[in-house]
């Protein structure tokens, strides 16, 4: 009977400590979004309520409806919770400029758990229920993956902000993050001048490390170049003694380590190479996605003298950029960095705004075209969407300095025209993509 | 000669990671039979711990910037007991001998721990406080009453909805007047760095051979571990008192043992493990909400491997299994199989991390169809029991 008693009492408090946990986080919700309706320029914005960004279906005709679709739980919700971040200072800055089409973006945020089935049911939900008039997502490209049939069946428009692999070219989405000619040939090319002919690549055991590898691996074979070594972790795996010991036998006396490594295992990685004694000057590590976010995670006395490859650093030295950072540090707080796929993030909204403005309709297939040649003052310097629907972006290599941010040690002098079908693997060879012109298409034969 | 060693301290290193981060499970799941799926999560609150310890200490300067690391062990094993404690008492106890529930509770409480720590900031905590404050004091206060029983019902009714209310209200007001300074998440999803102290930084050099200073702490730490569990488990009453009721319950409990408070007891001391385990690892890995997620296979996997019910067969699992595991995936094992074409295709096949993994895993299959019982098999109190 005691035993009885007992159980309903747990259900009990766990029903209440449980409730009281979600109205704490319905209570906690709003207050960085309303409280920021006092950023600069948000006095002049006239129609609007408390907070103009928030995730309530208010309905409505005096907005429009936009989707955010990241993984805000789960493992990869260490990235894409700070591009959900910028996305939604866009947004905000936007409509304290006073909106679109004299409108209100009203931002509808969804969980992809980062779990790919539950992309493509949110991605649905979005474009059905919500009738976003587009959606802005997705960092793996496997999420890209599971919602890229949704988004063609439906003929609706995904806007991702994250470099990758390549060798897409999908009509309905909109690629602002680099193509592999924009950050892995840069560096490898850069490597192969200033630090030495000999490689190692290391990377998590997944579709963007295996493809950028065989890219590389292509490009240092047609440049005088070697592959000495290649391995791969399971994502989320930490032991890496392993592939320590590989490097040290098939580099005695130090080489180039180009790591294509996500998430956790960084960490791992970088503290197995400091505890090894493979220093940066011996053993320079050119990583492509570690950012200013990772480095705070992974720890700066690891990292102090590796090399990162991006099209964007938050100390990148334009107007554009100091607004950018200054933006978002008083949004989010002092201590807060931003990193390429945020500044990615933050572009897209942006561009997606003046494609709009310029269709003057939210219209899907209007807006497409309309984005076509769009230009944006970013914070990485003036970008251009191309007609493969990709972003011409520059290309910087940083080293990390004393203060976790990077010390940029190269940069291009223009913008790089993004290829997406890369020419250095025999079957895409030739290809390209191109959208303004309805007989060419995504993928056509030079 | 050299590389024989370095296999072996590779070998050795990688099984005392499993072993440290498996022994509490090897008590709470090996002994008690209970299958905590939120071993992880434990593992990762003892991560976080030492995140705080540094900071902490950091800000003292000098001499204890440079010692936190045994603070932080100390503080992770209290943490992780006190929660496998709230933990034991507030879910497990419930659902002793009902593996599959236990199961799905625990697996449960490892994504609220995960969620909590992403989201945990000072309004939360203030408003959890506010809320256990009123509800379990007013129970408590009220609990004085004469008819207490008969009114229990009611007040409940009352007080919940009353507590909740005033907690949501002052979480409300705090995070409306306060703003950023009080709703800013401490961790965030992001990870947090973990920097391990000066002189844990590089290794001892044997010839070519470095032995990283943070492996060898990890070992030491390790070694210290067993020798306290054999000590308390054969010098101590509680100890005696537990490896009675692990083999006989029933009987123990006619003898005047109090198995509750054993139960707690092994718990807890499982959970402070893994506590311990959490601040070994942020030396290693990464410091993040899904840490623990990385080590919870790996964690069952030894513990089952050595044999549910022996501390020794867990120890034995783990070193096995770190050493095969680094033979192949490093590909040790090239110069010996040199003279035969197809056996070192088969080295160089499995020799890169994730293959290892595979094979692995087949050999434990394989392992599991000749002994079932693994390594060290002992009828302990089963969770069906």
């Amino acid at each position: 009977m005691s035993h009885q008693i007992g159980r309903r009492k747990f259900i009990l408090y766990g029903s209440a400590a449980l409730g009281t946990s979600l109205l704490l986080k319905a209570c906690t919700t709003p207050p960085p979004e309303s409280g920021t309706a006092s950023t600069p320029g948000a006095g002049s914005s006239p129609a609007t309520g408390a907070s103009p960004v928030s995730n309530t279906t208010s309905g409505g005709g005096d907005t429009i409806k936009v989707g955010i679709l990241h993984s805000l739980s789960g493992t990869m919700s260490i990235s894409e919770k700070s591009v959900v971040d910028a996305e939604q200072l866009a947004i905000e800055e936007i409509n304290a400029a006073g909106g679109v089409l004299g409108k209100q973006i009203e931002a509808v945020v969804e969980d992809g758990n980062s779990d790919w089935p539950t992309f493509a049911e949110k991605a649905k939900k979005l474009i059905d229920q919500d009738k976003v008039v587009t959606v802005f997502g997705c960092w793996t490209s496997a999420s890209r993956k599971a919602v890229l049939p949704v988004f063609e069946q439906k003929k609706h428009m995904l806007w991702y902000p994250v470099q990758y692999e390549g060798q897409e070219c999908s009509q309905n989405i909109f690629y602002t993050g680099a193509a592999p000619n924009q950050q892995i040939e840069p560096a490898v090319d850069w490597l192969l001048q200033n630090k030495g002919k000999e490689f190692f690549l290391v990377g998590s055991n997944y579709v963007f490390p295996k493809t950028a590898n065989t890219i590389i691996k292509a490009q240092l074979a047609a440049k005088g170049g070697k592959t000495v070594g290649e391995d791969y972790i399971p994502l989320g795996n930490t032991e890496v003694a392993p592939i320590i010991a590989k490097i040290k036998k098939a580099l005695p006396n130090g080489g180039v380590i180009f790591n294509t490594l996500n998430g956790d295992s960084n960490v791992a990685f970088f503290k197995g190479m400091q505890e090894a004694g493979l220093t940066p000057d011996k053993y320079p590590t050119m990583s492509v996605s570690v950012a200013e976010e990772e480095i705070k995670a992974i720890g700066k006395e690891y990292l102090v003298g590796h090399y990162a490859a991006w099209n964007y650093f938050q100390t990148v030295d334009t107007p554009a950029n100091k607004k950018f950072v200054e933006a978002f540090k008083k949004k989010y707080g002092d201590d807060r960095v931003t990193n390429d796929p945020m500044e990615a993030a933050y572009i897209m909204v942006y561009l997606w705004k003046q494609a709009v403005e310029k269709a003057k309709t939210t219209d899907l297939e209007p807006v497409r075209k309309a984005a076509i040649g769009q230009t944006f003052d970013a914070p990485e310097g003036q970008v251009t969407l191309e007609n493969n629907h990709h972003l011409s972006k520059f290309v910087r290599i940083g080293e990390v300095a004393d203060d976790g941010l990077f010390k940029i040690v190269f940069e291009t002098k223009t913008a790089v025209k993004p290829i997406p079908w890369n020419q250095f693997v025999a079957d895409t060879k030739g290809f390209a993509c191109d959208w303004s012109d309805p007989n060419k298409g995504g993928k056509y034969k030079v | 000669m050299l590389e024989v060693l370095e296999v072996i301290f590779n070998g050795l290193s990688t099984g005392a990671v499993l072993l440290i981060s498996s022994l509490g499970l090897a008590i709470v799941f090996g002994l008690m039979g209970v299958i905590n799926l939120a071993h992880g999560e434990l593992i990762m609150l003892g991560a976080y711990t030492t995140f705080l310890v540094q900071n902490v200490c950091k800000a003292f300067g000098s001499p204890w910037k440079e010692s936190y690391i045994f603070f932080a062990l100390i503080l992770a094993f209290i943490v992780g007991a006190i929660a496998g404690l709230i933990l034991e008492r507030g879910v497990i106890r419930y659902l002793y001998g009902r593996p599959l529930e236990t199961l799905l509770a625990t697996w449960g409480v490892s994504l609220i721990l995960q969620q909590f720590v992403r989201t945990v900031n000072w309004v939360l905590v203030i408003g959890i406080a506010i809320f256990c404050l009123l509800f379990f004091g007013g129970l408590w206060v009220l609990n004085r009453l004469p008819n207490f029983q008969q009114i229990r019902k009611w007040v409940i009714t009352v007080m919940l909805p009353l507590s909740i209310g005033i907690a949501a209200v002052t979480g409300g007001f705090l995070s409306q007047t306060y703003k950023l300074a009080v709703t800013k998440p401490w961790f965030g999803a992001q990870g947090v760095a973990v920097t391990a102290p000066k002189w844990l930084f590089g290794g001892l050099n044997i010839g070519t051979l470095t032995l990283p200073y943070v492996r060898l702490f990890i070992i030491a730490l390790t070694i210290a571990c067993i020798i306290a569990l054999y000590l308390f488990f054969q010098r101590t009453s509680w100890g005696l008192r537990i490896r009675a009721v692990t083999q006989n319950r029933s009987m123990s409990a006619c003898l005047g043992i109090p198995t509750q408070k054993v139960d707690a007891l092994t718990f807890a001391l499982g959970s402070g493990l893994a506590g311990v385990a959490g601040v070994a690892i942020s030396l290693l890995g990464s410091v993040a909400p899904n840490t623990g997620q990385n080590y919870i296979v790996n964690t069952f996997m030894v513990v089952v491997v050595g044999g549910v019910g022996k501390l020794v067969g867990s120890i034995v699992a783990a070193l096995a299994i770190g050493t095969i595991d680094y033979i192949i995936a490093s590909k040790a094992l090239l110069p010996l199989v040199a003279a035969s074409k197809p056996l070192t295709d088969l080295v160089e096949f499995f020799g890169s991390t994730d293959m290892a993994k595979v094979m692995v895993f087949a050999l434990i299959i394989v392992f599991l169809q000749i002994k079932p019982g693994g390594l060290f098999p002992e009828k302990g109190r089963t969770v069906d029991a």
